[in-house]
């Protein structure tokens, strides 16, 4: 098949469950165009140099069409986030979103959850006892960090369910394929951005000059060297670490026990010794990202790769997840190796916009599994593949139904 | 494997990170004879880059840096023990108190130890001391945690202003005092020195350039100050001597291998030459201490102190020691190193003394992060970054790729195309450094060389 239509077929809700050939197909052809004049790049040497080229935009006002590659186009209305800007905007706003959050300035903010993590953790799993059918995501994968997202920012525990119908609007916003329903998608999703910025900024208003010891208070009362985050820097601030907090560890946790599950030497293994899990976590970052591809990056001059020429302002598709299991940077790529050492993953992304929240992605996959190797008996997948969520971007299953052995009480 | 499963006797000379990494990787590799790794301090190895930092700052203890070990290496440590000798005929090294230890593969990784103050009566004194050793640092963080009234660094190398940041965040008052005309301008060359001399104003310290120390005063056997130059005249309890380092050579004189002030020559195999250019192929060199030739910089023989050097080039040459011809890989690596000064952190890849030009690509001075690439004749060479080291590995492919200077313009933060100036670094031509030979003999069976012997 053409490789000018790979796109439309690796977006195609049927490739869900395993775009992996095609991934295989995107990499033999190293770059490829597709129909609407955007281009498909998934090797990894050709991902990892794109992620460093500072001649790469992350901003989708450099598109010569903002629309092209099937992407909301920036809202007008709000101002963009870190992710949606360049340097020197996007380190100015990243290091503001990271003084609360992360070394230097708080080292010990995301180590302090572990307590707090494994706690919730502990009660999921607990409440999982005994019962002979589960479904992994909604019992388990979701609350867990919806959970964890909202204690860090300050989102009171009554308002969760709201924020989960926002949620999940903006997440089918993100939907590529095109088709029926696109318009009134690209609506329903603007309207709850924009409910979301309301309640959040909303809330973190109320904790101005009355800081309440969470994120939230933090980032409204906080005056660094860099100044503070504007209220409207603020809103979108809070609104992309609440979904991007949340959405991407669900698919982590899901994506890790269902390859777990489809690999019974691995399961048994990590039960036996917790204390490979954290390199486990790494090796499911690369053989099963959460995050697939990245969409909107386009080239501020003609950049060339491999040969072709990509011409100054077209869509640029960075496919992490094809990069991860490029066989040219790994042995055996498409096995999953829990013990492999040479990790070197695309899982974040890298380069200037690589992950802000990976250190609270990892520390809750690791608190995750390691509960659920624990809590689970002789669990077995009911349904493989399982139904899977429609984002080819933020890929996962969107429910993963699980037996257990204890049946015979139930 | 065929050919890398080799018995027999490995000596490594210098215990410090090359030689750990050198023999970690002997035994990942399969070499399953004797390993024996001599050193002359006494303690185990050890990491350096945080004595200047962490260390200074009091935020660890010089006595609690180590180096992680990576496996066990089942060797023999002879540490505390000075090797005095190479005798390549009979394949031995020697030992201070006359042990001979045989070997079938010798590793060198002996390092470079700080350049002394010149006059050995001032350097005695009580606050004058040199940053090298684990032992040193001890020392100067003692020496800061009594409150001196003023510290003196004597050369605004990376160590000096290292050292010159701790002082300032310790909120001790500091003197620098560099014979160059600014801070880094030997590594960095002009333009980045000029950002580092207001970086360390900006910070607080009394910086002196284009000036060097003449004299240092004592009391008691105490410093008390120091006289410079141009006339002027520095009260101060501690003087710290930044004045780079010296290659830990002069053991192997009279061995007959390329062994000089500059270092061990060897191949881009770590295989050392001997004094007539003839490759050894039992004595290796790692670190530190060895010459090198990289094609990226036209084959000249570069000596690197860089940490991500030291850990390559040893696992290039453990490697090779236990590996059959064809099996042999170059070490090709590309040169960097770090630093973290005023809250800054600089990085760099590629020589950025190779180079004739230099342009700040990314970022600026003024907002205190940028990207400086440098060129040589036409084509990238290196590339430093002030607090935006993420963008390094793209130049890293412009440096291996041999990308046209300047690179491009078109960049997320910058929208003016910006202009190259003059590095303002040493010729790099002359960073080759003549031999220090002569030739004797007439005949050409007896043609020879003969060691010149220059006091540096």
């Amino acid at each position: 098949m053409p490789p000018e239509t790979l796109f439309r077929r690796i977006t195609d809700y049927a490739s869900r469950a395993d775009p992996y050939p095609l991934y295989a197909e995107l990499r033999e052809a190293r770059v490829a165009r597709q129909e609407d004049g955007s281009y498909l790049i998934g090797t990894f040497a050709d991902v990892a140099a794109l992620l460093h080229d500072p001649r790469i935009s992350s901003d989708l006002h450099n598109r010569t069409d903002p629309r092209a590659g099937g992407l909301l186009p920036p809202p007008d209305d709000m101002p963009p986030s870190f992710i949606g800007v360049d340097d020197p905007e996007h380190d100015r706003l990243r290091r503001l979103a990271m003084r609360p959050f992360g070394p230097p300035h708080s080292p010990g903010r995301i180590d302090g959850l572990t307590g707090e993590v494994t706690r919730i953790a502990r009660e999921l799993a607990g409440s999982l006892d005994g019962r002979d059918r589960i479904d992994l995501v909604d019992d388990f994968a979701y609350p867990l960090p919806v959970g964890v997202i909202c204690g860090l920012l300050g989102v009171p525990a009554e308002d969760v369910p709201q924020v989960h119908a926002w949620t999940e609007s903006i997440i089918a916003g993100f939907d590529l394929t095109p088709g029926q329903d696109e318009e009134a998608r690209t609506r329903a999703a603007r309207e709850a951005r924009r409910g979301m910025a309301a309640y959040l900024s909303g809330l973190a208003e109320s904790r101005r000059g009355h800081p309440s010891g969470d994120l939230l208070s933090d980032l409204a009362n906080d005056h660094g060297p860099d100044g503070s985050l504007t209220p409207g820097e603020l809103m979108v601030t809070a609104v992309l670490l609440l979904i991007a907090g949340h959405e991407t560890t669900v698919n982590l946790i899901t994506n890790g026990m269902l390859t777990l599950l489809r690999h019974p030497d691995a399961l048994a293994l990590l039960r036996a010794d917790p204390g490979l899990v954290p390199g486990a976590v790494e090796e499911l970052l690369r053989y099963e990202p959460p995050v697939q591809l990245l969409p909107q990056r386009t080239p501020l001059t003609d950049v060339e790769v491999a040969g072709v020429t990509i011409p100054r302002g077209a869509p640029l598709i960075l496919v992490l997840a094809a990069a991860n299991r490029d066989p040219l940077r790994y042995e055996n790529a498409d096995r999953f190796d829990p013990l492999r050492r040479d990790i070197q993953h695309f899982g974040f992304g890298s380069g200037v916009h690589n992950c802000f929240g990976a250190p609270l992605a990892r520390l809750e996959t690791r608190v995750a599994l390691t509960e659920l190797l624990r809590a689970l008996d002789a669990p077995a997948l009911v349904e493989d593949p399982p139904p899977y969520r429609r984002s080819p971007v933020l890929r996962g299953p969107r429910h993963l139904l699980i037996e257990q052995a204890t049946g015979g009480g139930a | 494997m065929p050919g890398t499963d080799r018995p027999g006797r490995i000596v490594v000379v210098g215990a410090s990170l090359a030689g750990l990494r050198a023999a970690e990787a002997l035994r990942d590799n399969g070499f399953t004879g004797e390993l024996t790794l001599v050193g002359e301090e006494d303690r185990p190895p050890y990491d350096r880059p945080p004595l200047s930092k962490a260390v200074l700052l009091g935020r660890v203890r010089a006595a609690d840096v180590t180096l992680p070990a990576r496996r066990a290496v089942d060797a023999r440590w002879r540490l505390g023990v000075r090797a005095e000798g190479v005798d390549l005929t009979h394949r031995t090294v020697l030992l201070a108190g006359g042990e001979r230890l045989p070997y079938d593969r010798l590793l060198i990784a002996t390092g470079t130890r700080a350049r002394p103050w010149p006059h050995p009566g001032e350097a005695a004194l009580h606050g004058v001391l040199a940053l090298r050793t684990a032992a040193d640092a001890a020392l100067l963080s003692g020496l800061l945690d009594a409150g001196p009234r003023r510290v003196l660094v004597i050369g605004a190398g990376f160590t000096g202003s290292e050292i010159a940041s701790a002082c300032r965040g310790r909120g001790l008052d500091v003197t620098v005092v560099e014979r160059g005309p600014a801070p880094l301008v030997g590594a960095l060359g002009g333009t980045l020195g000029a950002f580092a001399a207001a970086l360390q104003r900006a910070h607080g310290v009394d910086l002196r350039c284009g000036v060097t120390v003449t004299s240092l005063q004592g009391r008691d056997g105490r410093l008390v100050g120091a006289e410079l130059s141009d006339g002027g005249r520095i009260e101060a309890d501690v003087a710290v001597v930044c004045l780079g380092a010296v290659r830990n050579t002069e053991w192997l004189d009279g061995s007959g291998l390329a062994a000089g002030p500059r270092g061990l020559a060897c191949d881009a195999g770590c295989r050392a030459f001997d004094m007539y250019g003839i490759v050894t192929d039992d004595v290796f060199v790692a670190g530190d201490v060895a010459r090198f030739p990289h094609p990226l910089f036209e084959y000249q023989l570069l000596s690197l102190e860089h940490w991500g050097n030291a850990v390559a080039q040893a696992e290039v040459a453990a490697h090779n020691m236990i590996s059959e011809g064809p099996r042999r890989r170059p070490h090709l690596a590309v040169p960097a190193f770090w630093s973290s000064q005023f809250g800054l952190n600089i990085k760099s890849v590629g020589v950025p003394t190779f180079s004739d030009r230099v342009v700040i690509a990314q970022g600026s001075p003024a907002e205190r992060r940028l990207v400086a690439v440098y060129g040589y004749r036409g084509r990238v060479t290196a590339a430093v970054s002030v607090n935006r080291a993420k963008s390094l590995e793209y130049y890293e492919r412009l440096i291996e790729s041999a990308a046209p200077f300047p690179p491009d313009p078109a960049t997320t933060d910058r929208t003016v195309a910006p202009t190259p100036v003059p590095s303002d670094v040493p010729d790099p031509r002359q960073l080759s450094h003549g031999p220090t030979v002569a030739l004797t003999g007439h005949l050409p069976d007896r043609r020879g060389l003969a060691l010149v012997r220059r006091e540096s």
